[in-house]
């Protein structure tokens, strides 16, 4: 593959990945809206935000570090648009497939939050230090459970001989739920549940906004950041979530329909890359949307908690439910 | 996309400066499914750093001036503020008070007033529009 036509293509990956961050986080908006029996606003509303914090100044506090502040939106938004590469799109390979796997998608989906932190600290405003901190707890708390459940499922596909550990790829190529036994399937079911559940916390929406928390610490991290930061840390959050939801396809429905409908060539390709954007969609809306109405904000030490005993635990007991199932399985 | 998203998607921030609290309920009541703001794009939010807009209800007392000078220096350009009730526009009753300080148009440029003991939810939208047309208007100015 020649490197423009690669370049054009990540172009591609990147500048699609951005807009559908955008109409996903409309969608959002408007159905939670539409939960709480308001009309809400239209779905072109987050490029209008955007439009906006774009025309407006970009303060940089005088007690800010200010080389810091400036570099940790850019940070947040190169990192998680390059989750976009890494991640297969339906019947389309990755665009970096072969030069990094599940293990890089993770640090690269851990990176946002960290440059969010580091921005908070860097902003010289207690209120973002309070986030700053905050984020730094929420990360180390789901992280374990969301790297258990990756593991998981790539350690049970390496045992079955599915190509080269830890390739989303490989992955994709192959759904696992057909090839385990009914244990495995359990385990396997576990994970996915826990996956759905490090979601939110991974995108810091409610009950997890804990960092943020608007009518606690008036927007924690964020509370200095405007105008083109605050875009840019905009984006990341729009391209963070496409990524999440897309690793969570990749990872436990990676199914086309194509074949089921009889096509084949271009058609198959449009059809199927059209599911795998309703099936990001279906997990944003049950994993996001629903969740961040139904809820109200968690407390910091109740998320750490949960996420170290209890969503751990299940979350191992899942993995111990697929151990059972290779000395079963062979 | 310029002024013309800007119009569409307002964030506004409530600062109170010394209110009986009529006011804030009824921006609060601007928010509900009855009144839906976000319909418009208005948005509240938690630090002037994010906000078009500033609200501001109530006499401005004596410590509260200070405040509201460098909330309104902390929020970035362009901005507006609006001013909802009375008590902001003229100091209402408390007009001799030894500890107010205001109206509000004595310590910030003001863009509009929403009178009113409370206004209603319809009227503070009013205002903030309005505002923002005035906005609009001082940018076109700047261009001519």
């Amino acid at each position: 593959m020649s490197a423009l036509h690669l370049l054009w293509q990540g172009a591609a990956v990147v500048v699609g990945g951005g807009i559908l961050g955008l109409v996903y986080k409309g969608f959002d908006r408007k159905l939670a809206a539409r939960m709480q029996s308001r009309i809400g606003p239209p779905l072109r509303q987050p490029f209008l935000d955007v439009g906006k914090l774009l025309v407006k100044e970009s303060v940089v506090p005088k007690d800010a570090v200010g080389w810091l502040f400036r570099a940790m939106p850019f940070l947040a938004v190169v990192a998680s648009f390059t989750v976009l590469l890494y991640l297969p799109w339906g019947p389309f390979p990755a665009i970096l497939s072969g030069h990094g796997d599940a293990i890089l998608v993770l640090y690269l989906l851990a990176v946002p939050a960290l440059a969010m932190a580091l921005g908070g600290f860097a902003s010289g405003s207690p209120l973002a230090t309070v986030g700053a901190q905050r984020e730094i707890v929420m990360l180390m708390s789901y992280e374990f459970p969301l790297a258990v459940a990756v593991v998981g499922v790539v350690w049970r596909l390496a045992t079955l001989g599915g190509g080269p550990a830890f390739s989303l790829a490989a992955i994709a190529a192959v759904p696992l739920w057909t090839q385990v036994g009914p244990l495995g399937v359990i385990g396997l079911a576990i994970l996915a549940a826990c996956l759905l559940i490090v979601t939110p916390a991974e995108l810091s929406k409610i009950p997890f906004d804990i960092p943020e928390a608007e009518t606690e610490i008036a927007g924690g991290l964020m509370v200095e950041y405007s105008g083109t930061y605050l875009a840019l840390f905009y984006l990341a959050d729009a391209a963070k979530t496409i990524a999440m939801a897309a690793l969570v396809v990749t990872l436990f429905a990676p199914y086309g329909i194509a074949g089921l409908l009889g096509l084949s060539g271009a058609g198959a390709q449009a059809v199927d890359l059209a599911f795998h954007l309703v099936k990001i969609f279906a997990v944003m809306f049950t994993a996001v949307t629903t969740v961040r109405v139904a809820m109200a904000r968690l407390k910091v030490d109740q998320v750490a908690r949960g996420f170290w005993l209890q969503i751990t635990a299940v979350a191992v007991a899942g993995l111990v439910l697929l151990v059972l199932d290779r000395m079963v399985m062979g | 996309m310029g002024l013309s998203s800007f119009k569409r998607a307002l964030w506004v921030f409530h600062i109170a400066t010394g209110s009986c609290n009529g006011c804030d309920i009824e921006i609060v009541a601007a928010l509900t499914p009855r009144y839906d703001v976000e319909r418009f794009g208005i948005k509240l939010v938690g630090s002037p750093r994010h906000a078009d807009v500033l609200l501001v209800t109530g006499p401005v007392t004596r410590p509260m001036a200070e405040r509201l000078k460098r909330v309104y220096e902390q929020t970035p350009d362009p901005k507006a503020v609006v001013v909802v009730g009375g008590c902001g526009a003229t100091s209402g009753v408390f007009y001799d008070s030894y500890n107010v300080v205001g109206p509000v148009d004595a310590i910030v440029p003001v863009a509009a007033y929403v009178p009113g003991c409370p206004p209603r939810p319809e009227a503070i939208i009013h205002g903030v529009v309005t505002a923002v047309a005035k906005i609009e208007a001082a940018a076109a100015g700047e261009k001519r």
